[in-house]
């Protein structure tokens, strides 16, 4: 019966009948999206519209749409001063100390957690070390003010006296001291995290490889050398270009919490996100800072794109695109 | 050879303990400052071996609490509501797009790929909420800028169901007449647990952990949360301090003494220090299964 009134549709009716259908039998999978897409586009898209802001000169009372346009204004004004190249030094600096010392630091530990065979030591000891990761970084900034409050901290109180030191020094004050400080900071709160990582890619490791080399008396030490090394180095390249990717963007909560926003360590411990929200909580210029955003937007994007670039020249299965 | 190899584990052990103990040192010393006589704060410092032990920050913290207590409610509030919906957002957007038959599957992960490189940053997501969509001092504020996280968890979880939810499973269930939204919620999610949990725990740890929204988008002390309570705490110390130079210390009289300073950060922190321990597992499993996946 059905066969009968279907040899009787014309050809084309009973095509655009088909895609109909197609469209119908998917439609709950369409409508599952629609609530995450609409978000993105509130979300992610509607502000990449914003950025023009950084071309104009914002004035609320006229609202933002109509403010006046000027054209290069505000990234000429950020460029001259000293303030870009502080902020872009800083961000980019920061970032290769954590990037090549963290990614040393938490593969030795990664490599040495692979060598505890107890496993209730081993768990214990990944719980801890990771436990700084949890935290949030203003609880951090307590942490730290604990050891550098210049009337009670550990560090004047005790730490100082200890070493003969009489002078109590003013860390909140002091930046030549920060570089060192956010660097043992993000490392404390970061390579429990990172060692972790790498410890999963350890634990895929064929453990025949070993015992074949055991097999021809290689030490431990050579096994490593050897076969874990060579093993995970791709996974190395592959983080270390990712984070080249993101070598323009600082761990905000870091540079803004743990030195407390204290105006008198600009110097070491502004980066282009502390910047661009001074100037967004009114600290700063709305403009300038508008325009380090789309900078940080810009660049950032560019390096992505070409460490993305780069991964795939070394190994297409790893590129995210 | 042998020698060699138990050497090296021995060394292993010091290194990891030395590296554990680093950890939670900080912590020691915050929770033993909280529990000193203010007096002995005073003459010695915060110490980890406190000379008075004393619970007057606490018992005056525990007459103050009403602050504490509504930053709590906050930020219990925000953490489920949030955790729920971006968890139903991530699985409604993650499960399409993890089926073959979807169509215009393609555009919709470039959509989503490219909202993890590319981002108009802080300023403009600021004017979209406060012009827009009129979000300033309302608690939506904590909870919708965090709700997908980032695009990455949306991939994480396709990935997923694409690895562990068998096609042909689901084909059964079609045929025996679920539809799209039964199947998701009797067959896949079932088999997902553990991405699931993964992606909850880390949402739950971001709510939890969130102090930049308040900070952006909250001025009236009624919707802070803990994060933004302990914020503006620290903050105002600083901020006398930076203004008032020499004088500050007469100032600083009215702030929370040193011990109390620190009682309300063990307060921020304590949930969590005592609910690690029966969620470490999945909190370093879902770390390595993001390792693996990404």
């Amino acid at each position: 019966m059905e066969q009968a009134t279907s040899a009787a549709v014309p050809l084309d009716v009973l095509k655009g009948k088909k895609r109909k259908n197609k469209y119908r039998k998917y439609w709950p999978l369409m409508t599952m999206m629609i609530p995450g897409l609409l978000y993105l586009l509130f979300n992610n898209y509607l502000p990449m519209a914003g950025i023009v802001i950084a071309f104009k000169d914002v004035n609320f009372a006229k609202g933002i749409l109509q403010s006046d346009w000027t054209g290069f204004d505000n990234f000429e004004y950020l460029f001259k001063t000293s303030d870009a190249y502080i902020i872009t030094r800083n961000t980019i600096l920061y970032n290769v100390v954590f990037l090549v010392l963290g990614t040393v630091l938490s593969l030795a530990c990664a490599i040495l957690l692979n060598e505890i065979k107890n496993k209730l030591l081993l768990k214990a000891y990944q719980s801890l070390i990771t436990l700084p990761h949890l935290i949030s970084m203003v609880i951090v900034s307590y942490l730290v003010y604990a050891f550098l409050s210049p009337e009670v901290g550990f560090m004047n109180k005790t730490i100082l006296p200890w070493l003969g030191i009489e002078d109590e020094v003013l860390w909140y004050f002091e930046s030549k001291y920060w570089p060192v400080i956010l660097t043992l900071v993000h490392f404390w709160k970061g390579i429990g995290f990172s060692s972790i990582v790498f410890f999963a890619a350890l634990l895929g490791i064929d453990e025949e490889y070993y015992e074949a080399a055991r097999l021809d008396g290689a030490s431990r030490w050579k096994q490593i050398r050897h076969i874990t090394l060579p093993i995970i180095t791709p996974i190395i390249i592959l983080m270390t270009l990712l984070s080249v990717g993101r070598i323009f963007y600082s761990d905000f909560g870091l540079f803004y919490q743990v030195p407390l926003n204290s105006g008198a360590l600009f110097e070491t411990t502004a980066t282009i996100d502390t910047y661009v929200f001074n100037g967004l909580m009114g600290s700063g210029d709305l403009g300038m800072s508008a325009a380090a955003g789309l900078y940080q937007s810009i660049v950032g994007f560019i390096l992505v794109v070409l460490a993305n670039y780069s991964v795939r020249l070394y190994s297409k299965d790893n590129a995210l695109f | 050879m042998k020698n060699e190899s138990i050497g090296l584990t021995w060394f292993s052990h010091i290194v990891m303990f030395l590296f554990a103990a680093i950890c939670i040192i900080p912590f020691i010393l915050l929770i033993s400052a909280s529990l000193t006589d203010q007096s002995a704060i005073i003459a010695n410092g915060y110490s980890f071996f406190p000379k008075e032990i004393s619970f007057d920050s606490y018992s005056y913290l525990y007459e103050r609490g009403t602050d504490i207590a509504r930053a709590y409610g906050v930020t219990i509030f925000v953490t489920v509501v949030g955790t729920i919906m971006g968890m139903a957002m991530t699985t409604l957007l993650a499960y399409p797009l993890s089926r073959n038959e979807t169509p215009n599957r393609n555009p919709i992960m470039f959509i989503i790929f490219f909202s993890l490189l590319f981002n108009g940053g802080l300023i403009p997501s600021y004017l979209v909420y406060t012009q827009i969509f009129d979000l300033k001092n309302s608690i939506w504020a904590l909870i919708v800028p965090g709700l997908l996280m980032n695009g990455f968890y949306i991939l994480l979880m396709r990935s997923f169901f694409q690895s562990s939810v068998p096609p042909a499973l689901i084909e059964s269930a079609q045929l025996d007449g679920a539809g799209e939204y039964r199947t998701l919620w009797s067959v896949v999610l079932p088999l997902s647990t553990p991405i699931l949990a993964t992606i909850g725990l880390f949402s739950t740890i971001m709510y939890w952990n969130d102090w930049q929204n308040g900070m952006v988008y909250i001025t009236q002390p009624e919707y802070f949360s803990i994060q933004n309570l302990l914020n503006r705490i620290m903050q105002d110390v600083q901020y006398i301090r930076d203004n008032m130079g020499s004088n500050s210390s007469e100032a600083l009289k009215d702030m929370p003494s040193d011990t109390i300073k620190m009682a309300i950060a063990v307060i921020g922190v304590l949930p969590i220090l005592i609910a690690y321990p029966f969620f470490q597992k999945y909190f370093i499993k879902g770390i390595m299964l993001g390792a693996v996946k990404g």
